[in-house]
């Protein structure tokens, strides 16, 4: 397809005007889509009283309050404790802080984004381990009933979470693994597993079979081979492949919200509850999005070639 | 397949080290099993396993928050509850309501992006790259940072609706209004997805052969014509399989909605997973819960059916 898309509509091709008119129609489109994520980047930039003022505040004196309070963990402070602190003296200083502390909520986004990290991590290295052995054996060993086994793998992420989350709860409540990183970390790995499988089986299905033959003429074995010839050949897949599973476990809430409750809760449960004096915290809640999902952003334009395959299982290949 | 084991064996028997090959080197169908057991493990342990409990559970009166309490055989009672239950077919309405327009909408604006795209205006990667980044990101973070747009005093969104309609801002609360909220849900979820429908029906369009579109303009055939006659029809596949996907995917969608209005106002957005979530995990009703989990898995896995049929006819092309 990538050989067709270069030369494509040689003869055909759109006249000037056609391209500009849809040059600024899809401009627009995408200047009107990432307005939200603008408004609440800006948004971590504000100070609490910017952050609700009506009309929105779109000129606004930058202010780093809202990384301030998502980066102390605040604790209730008595009347006494903040007389004794004494007047404020800036925007983002200690006695300011603790001022603010009376009513304040807790904010744990460090601990929650660290944990994000691990889960991420510790599955998408699971996953595309496993995913690259069974598709390496799908790809190129006759397994009886192999289209069944791949299509079962398939269906397993078809389920809705929350149709399986009642028993893992209770598995994991009898095994001790409720509201721990392994937990999640399995629970994620076996999610993301289907995807590694089918993906990678695309990657590695490309990868001519001439070059394990001919290792193993050499005289290594199958196993030699697969190490040594298969892997590299496929390290841009196996990146692509990891990259989506990292989406995956770090976007992921439904399995988070039902199976953890503190020590193991990741980012996107934790976000929503970021609560300030009176009500949410905005630009808290908007700094700790924006931190969120920057590496996702890169991702995306990281992977923007693999994207397709990666959406539709490998379905479709550009 | 058969032609790897007849040359390893040939390689075997012409190198000198064929004897020690067969003796240190693990037969391809032992590496075979070896490669997929872990997997199929892993699978059974946390995706099979736990299917199965829910189907027993689904026939008991398990409650997990009174774990001591004997359990009772129910029979088929809870799906009997369901299937009677107007709560349910009211959630079942409902996410099928979502399902239809996100669907409806998604499709024609992403299918008109995807064709705008492909005129290969200047900087047209560049775009779309921009354009794809909302389906990447987190469902749960997307809602909540859309429940501040659509704050009714001090929103975004609202500002921005009474800008060009000249509404009072205070008229109209997205979230909080039994007619918009379901609206509001529909908005959110076509921002988000809209991307997606539209990168598969870029593949699609890119996918047509350019002599077919040379022929028809060496016929002399309209743009309309061409475009009802070669282009639409030959991006359907592609168009069908957006659509499905996106189907299973908003049948069971659960975070963005959960974290955008939790099913309110009253129960106006409930959706089938929220329903399933709170019979769960707030009423503790497991068996029941449990059938209705089994219901919606029936459900989807006959989507699924639907979607490798068609996914087939793509490949077929």
């Amino acid at each position: 397809m990538s050989g067709a898309s270069t030369t494509a509509h040689s003869v055909v091709e759109p006249s000037a005007t056609s391209k500009r008119v849809a040059g600024l129609l899809v401009i627009l489109y995408a200047l009107i889509s990432m307005a939200p994520l603008a408004w609440i980047f800006a948004t971590g930039w504000k100070t609490p009283p910017d952050s609700i003022s009506y009309p929105p505040k779109v000129v606004f004196e930058p202010s780093l309050e809202g990384y301030c309070n998502l980066f102390t963990t605040r604790t209730r402070q008595t009347n006494e404790y903040i007389e004794a602190l004494g007047p404020p003296q800036g925007a983002c200083d200690e006695v300011t802080r603790r001022r603010e502390m009376v009513i304040a909520g807790q904010s744990n986004y460090v601990p929650r984004f660290i944990n994000s990290l691990i889960i991420a991590f510790g599955s998408t290295f699971l996953a595309v381990s496993l995913g690259i052995f069974s598709a390496y054996a799908f790809s190129r060993f006759k397994i009886p009933l192999a289209d069944d086994l791949l299509f079962f793998i398939l269906s397993t992420r078809m389920m809705p979470p929350i149709a399986v989350a009642i028993p893992i709860y209770l598995m994991y409540r009898e095994l001790g693994l409720s509201d721990s990183a392994l937990g999640m970390i399995l629970l994620y790995t076996a999610v993301n597993v289907s995807l590694a499988v089918w993906l990678l089986k695309g990657f590695i299905d490309e990868i001519p079979r001439e070059y394990e033959e001919a290792a193993m003429i050499d005289g290594y074995t199958r196993l030699h081979a697969f190490f040594k010839v298969v892997l590299p050949q496929a390290a841009t897949g196996i990146a692509a492949t990891a990259i989506f599973c990292m989406i995956f476990a770090w976007n992921e809430y439904a399995f988070a919200v039902l199976l953890t409750s503190g020590e193991a809760q990741t980012a996107p449960p934790f976000i929503p509850t970021i609560i300030g004096e009176g009500g949410m915290d905005w630009p808290a809640v908007g700094a700790g999005t924006t931190l969120f999902l920057i590496p996702i952003v890169v991702f995306t334009i990281v992977l923007r070639k693999h994207l397709l395959r990666g959406i539709t299982f490998g379905a479709v290949r550009k | 397949m058969p032609n790897i084991d007849t040359i390893a064996h040939r390689a075997a028997a012409a190198t000198p080290q064929g004897v020690a090959r067969k003796v240190r080197g693990l037969s391809d169908r032992s590496i075979a099993w070896l490669f997929v057991a872990p997997t199929m493990l892993l699978l059974l342990a946390i995706n099979i396993f736990p299917l199965i409990w829910t189907v027993y559970l689904s026939f008991t009166n398990y409650a997990s928050n009174r774990p001591n309490r004997p359990v009772i055989n129910v029979g088929l009672k809870w799906y009997r509850d369901i299937l009677s239950s107007p709560e349910i077919w009211a959630a079942m309405q409902a996410t099928a309501h979502f399902v239809f327009w996100t669907i409806l909408f998604q499709t024609i604006i992403g299918f008109g992006l995807a064709y705008l795209v492909d005129r290969k205006f200047r900087g047209h990667a560049f775009w779309t790259t921009i354009i794809l980044i909302p389906m990447m990101l987190s469902p749960a973070v997307v809602g909540n940072f859309w429940k501040f747009l659509y704050q009714p005093q001090i929103g975004l969104f609202n500002y921005v609706v009474s800008f060009f309609t000249g509404l009072p801002p205070s008229s109209f609360e997205m979230l909080g209004s039994v007619t918009l909220a379901p609206w509001a849900i529909v908005i959110v979820d076509t921002w988000m997805w809209t991307p997606y429908v539209m990168l598969i029906c870029l593949a699609g369009l890119r996918s047509i052969p350019d002599y077919i579109l040379e022929a028809a303009e060496v016929d002399r055939a309209s743009r309309w014509r061409q475009f009802w006659s070669i282009t639409l029809p030959m991006a359907l596949p592609f168009i069908m399989l957006a659509v499905l996907f996106r189907g299973i995917e908003n049948f069971k969608m659960f975070d963005m909605v959960m974290l955008l209005t939790g099913g309110g106002p009253g129960s106006t957005t409930e959706l089938a997973s929220i329903t399933l979530k709170r019979a769960a995990f707030e009423a503790y009703r497991t068996g029941y819960s449990s059938a209705f989990a089994i219901i919606l898995f029936v459900v989807v896995f006959g989507l699924a059916n639907v979607y490798v049929k068609a996914l087939n006819k793509v490949k077929q092309r």
